[in-house]
């Protein structure tokens, strides 16, 4: 069953024009971060991926654009998972929010911003969740410093 | 005539009054020491040997430390039992100053002892940092064992104290 909803799926968005690829016999589709709204859009009503998992984001320093935003939807009715990534730039790191399509994204998207930077257009409420207000920088790009501490308590002596 | 008076006596106290000071010490170092109210702050996995530790058969009651109390005001031992992240430092720090004197603080494992094996930005790396420490318990998690041997170091500390009462000296 799953095997039949990615071939559907892959035929339909490579009919689209979309990179699809099969990572470990996981659909991954690749697309421009301006695009990310429609093929969730489509990925929700037309195949059934009701439930999101993750957003996360990876940073690879040396290349460009810099980072790379990463979604993951599940199918409750297909039983299958389904990928979907984009790249942004340092200078601009921003996609659009999906709060509008699943609730669930508002509590992923903060903790992708505290931790990679990365924005999320539309989303108003990306304070910090599991770090601290005053904490400066983005404790998972590659170039935080590991053991850079910023105490909230003066430390004795 | 403009004559001070000395706060403190400048003469040496006497032999007696030593012998005794000594012995009041000797007395309320032993009831402290068998009646620590422990607080626990608990924030990890340790918290599984501190209820081990805490029940049958290793019962900490048998060192008159058994039983917790809720509130910092009540209790005079903090034992700090898992991680203390940057994010709950804050909260650490208040709990003790809310502790009333006399007060001792453990270190309950590796974590709270020098931030374990998270050496990274989020955990506090020991917290002697932000509060002073009476005794470190090493492990993750701790046996049993290692922690009712701090509890009586913590109480030969307590017993070897001294512990003014009524003024500064005595």
């Amino acid at each position: 069953m799953a095997a039949e909803t990615l071939e559907q799926v892959a035929g339909a968005l490579a009919a689209e024009g979309r990179e699809i690829a099969l990572s470990h016999g996981m659909l991954a589709i690749v697309t421009a971060p301006a695009d990310v709204g429609v093929v969730v859009r489509r990925l929700q009503s037309d195949f059934a991926f009701d439930l999101f998992l993750d957003v996360t984001a990876v940073d690879w320093p040396a290349q460009e654009p810099r980072f790379e935003v990463v979604w993951h939807f599940y199918s409750t009715r297909h039983f299958s998972r389904v990928r979907v990534k984009t790249r942004v730039p340092e200078s601009d790191p921003v996609v659009d929010t999906l709060i509008p399509l699943y609730g669930s994204a508002a509590v992923m998207e903060r903790e992708c911003h505290e931790m990679y930077g990365i924005r999320f257009r539309g989303n108003a409420d990306l304070r910090p969740m599991l770090l601290y207000e005053g904490f400066v920088g983005h404790p998972l790009r590659k170039d935080y410093v590991k053991e850079h501490e910023q105490p909230l308590v003066p430390y004795l002596k | 005539m403009n004559r001070t008076i000395p706060i403190h006596s400048e003469r040496a106290p006497s032999a007696a009054f030593e012998y005794i000071a000594t012995k009041k010490d000797e007395l309320i170092g032993w009831a402290r020491k068998f009646s620590l109210f422990p607080y626990p702050f608990v924030t990890a996995c340790c918290a599984m040997e501190f209820m081990s530790v805490s029940a049958s058969p290793y019962d900490t009651d048998r060192f008159g430390a058994a039983l917790p109390r809720f509130s910092p005001r009540q209790a005079d031992l903090l034992m700090v039992v898992g991680t203390i992240t940057h994010k709950q430092a804050p909260i650490l720090l208040k709990v003790y100053e809310q502790m009333c004197e006399p007060k001792w603080v453990m270190a309950f494992g590796v974590c709270a002892t020098s931030g374990g094996f998270y050496q990274n930005y989020a955990a506090v790396q020991g917290i002697d940092r932000i509060i002073p420490v009476d005794v470190y318990i090493p492990g993750c998690p701790p046996r049993p064992e290692t922690v009712i041997d701090a509890i009586m170091q913590l109480q030969d500390k307590i017993a070897h104290a001294r512990h003014p009462i009524i003024t500064s000296t005595f």
